[in-house]
């Protein structure tokens, strides 16, 4: 039964994952130099998929990154991992100001049927929109700042857009709320205040955290728009630059990377969402 | 003078009536049941009581007092316990008497806390999560709660209508006990007319919906303390049951109504048999007479 487990949890992922790298290695490309019989050098690309670098060439390439992760050698050449601490700060800061400006309106959303007529197709209509096209906006709006406009806009996107599932899923748990215990609350005569502490937030937790961990992901997501957008070093700013110089591998590494990273959030927030499951 | 009373209530959601002209007064220190029929309304009739909702005509009253609202004087036992999943049994109780004694110190609240817990014998239980518990020890816990808030009036809304028969005797042993030592004011709501012989002084039973109303009183007479097995052989009992019982089927219980509608009937004919399988399976069907051109009859 152990084994069992250990196998569906490492072995089948593992293998998996060594699977997939093959097919990447047998579908990419290479560029062969061949010394034509004139004595000048012929470039030639091969492989199914001329352009696209395989995971040999890629670790060869990108290895600098990944070996020493914190170095910092100029502001445009770093370690990976240094570069995704930038990121993660920013992403720290602006999912933070998410969740703070999120759950309360998903209360307010949950409690207020009149609230809800009045911001319900607003919200409807703002959530769908790209971090792409909430970027320029927020840029402008902070403009007066100064030097500190791309920082605030990038702050603006990323917590405009991670905000609404934390919204809407607060606004669910709150309206899920069964009536059994707001009776509790009713015959107890809590205050107001105190049904909300005591009674309306615990009961809505779970639902909260199932927003907070989608709303972290999405954060994630915008990042790496809000960093080639903006210039801001990072790991998404990075990855742009790599693309403006030709270097492919390194995209490759900026894509598995941020893949990784985003995993691990989501892990994480499933761990603590899980803690905060009742009944 | 009457301590709980309703007079000429009637309560419907939307076209749909649920109780009407209920009257009914209890005294102080009284063990009263109410039986009925699932769905009558019982439940409805104790949200009545406990201020959840309020009647469309009629008033409840409680100390000469018109209840309007919810409040801890009427202490609710929920059919369905009603336990905060997110606290532990100990936490569940202290937060009622945090809310309903405020001015307490924080040991009168832990010994209050305590004992309740120990009276209903869940000492063991009182670091757990109601997910943890039966429904038996949930029940216990959400009538441990109640009982902690001094109510003036326990009000118990099938409260073992969830548990299993062994559990459920055990508990009504243990609800009448503790109903006898404190001396409340008790209103027990129950669809069986055994348990609420058990635990009342006083049966009043509640025809079936929609519409439904109380009927006579039958009081019990049977001596405290009570016991199941030698109970079921009493005659009084007995008699008492069948009373309750025969009022309940009887005319009294039932709502008799006359609803008149235009029926339409099929108009088919029976399949005709002979007529042959094809590769797809069969043509035959039910016909409609309507569809019928011309049938031969061969006499002979």
């Amino acid at each position: 039964m152990r084994s069992k487990k250990l196998i569906d949890l490492l072995v089948l992922p593992l293998f998996g994952i060594g699977l997939s790298l093959l097919i990447w290695h047998l579908i990419s490309g290479a560029t062969v130099s061949r010394v034509l019989p004139d004595g000048t050098t012929e470039e030639i690309k091969t492989g199914l998929v001329k352009d696209l670098p395989g995971p040999l060439m890629t670790w060869e390439k990108t290895r600098k990154y990944v070996v020493e992760p914190f170095a910092k050698r100029e502001d445009l050449d770093q370690g990976i991992l240094r570069f995704t601490w930038y990121s993660l700060v920013i992403v720290a800061k602006g999912y933070l100001i998410a969740l703070l400006l999120g759950t309360p309106i998903g209360f307010l959303l949950g409690l207020s049927p009149l609230f809800t007529k009045l911001f319900d197709p607003i919200i409807q209509i703002l959530r769908p929109v790209s971090p792409l096209a909430w970027m320029p906006l927020g840029v402008v709006l902070f403009a007066g700042t100064g030097k500190a406009a791309n920082e605030l806009g990038a702050l603006f996107t990323i917590a405009i857009c991670a905000m609404w599932p934390t919204v809407l899923n607060t606004a669910v748990g709150v309206r899920a709320i069964p009536q059994d215990y707001l009776n509790v609350a009713r015959v107890l005569k809590l205050s107001r205040t105190q049904t909300l502490f005591k009674i309306l937030v615990p009961a809505t937790l779970p639902y909260m955290f199932t927003g907070y961990r989608l709303s972290l992901g999405i954060a994630w997501l915008v990042i790496v728009a809000v960093e080639m957008l903006t210039g801001r070093i990072g790991i998404g700013n990075f990855l742009w630059n790599e693309y403006n110089n030709g270097l492919y591998t390194s995209i490759i590494l900026s894509i598995l990377t941020i893949g990784v990273v985003g995993f691990l959030l989501d892990r994480a927030m499933s761990l603590l969402e899980r803690r905060f499951k009742t009944a | 003078m009457s301590f709980l009373e309703l007079k000429g209530v009637t309560k419907s959601f939307g076209s749909n009536v649920v109780l009407r002209d209920i009257n009914l007064s209890i005294a102080r220190g009284e063990v009263a049941a109410i039986v009925g029929y699932s769905g009558a309304g019982k439940t409805t009739l104790i949200n009545l009581i406990a201020g959840l909702t309020r009647p469309d005509t009629g008033t409840v009253s409680m100390n000469g007092k018109i209840i309007t609202e919810p409040g801890p004087d009427r202490g609710l036992v929920f059919q369905n316990y009603s336990l905060l999943p997110w606290l532990t049994v100990r936490e569940n109780i202290e937060l009622a008497i945090q809310a309903v004694f405020p001015a307490w110190t924080a040991d009168q609240r832990a010994a209050s806390v305590e004992k309740h817990i120990r009276m209903v014998g869940l000492g063991h239980a009182a670091h757990r999560r109601p997910v943890e518990l039966s429904g038996g020890m949930r029940q216990r816990v959400s009538l441990a709660r109640t009982l902690a808030i001094d109510p003036e009036v326990l009000l118990l809304d099938e409260p073992l209508g969830a548990l299993d028969a062994l559990t459920r005797a055990t508990l009504q042993d243990e609800i009448s006990r503790i109903t006898q030592e404190s001396g409340k004011t008790v209103l027990l709501i129950t669809n069986d007319p055994d348990e609420a012989i058990y635990l009342a002084d006083r049966i009043i039973p509640l025809s079936a919906g929609p519409g439904a109303t109380l009927g006579p009183d039958f009081p019990v007479t049977l001596a405290r303390p009570r016991d199941r097995r030698a109970m079921n052989h009493d005659p009084d009992f007995k008699r008492l049951r069948n009373q309750i019982v025969n009022w309940l089927l009887g005319p009294g219980g039932r709502v008799v109504q006359s609803v008149s509608k235009r029926l339409i009937l099929p108009d088919l004919l029976p399949e005709d048999l002979d007529e042959p399988r094809t590769l797809f399976g069969t043509s035959r069907q039910p016909r409609r007479r309507s569809e019928q051109k011309r049938e031969v009859v061969e006499i002979r």
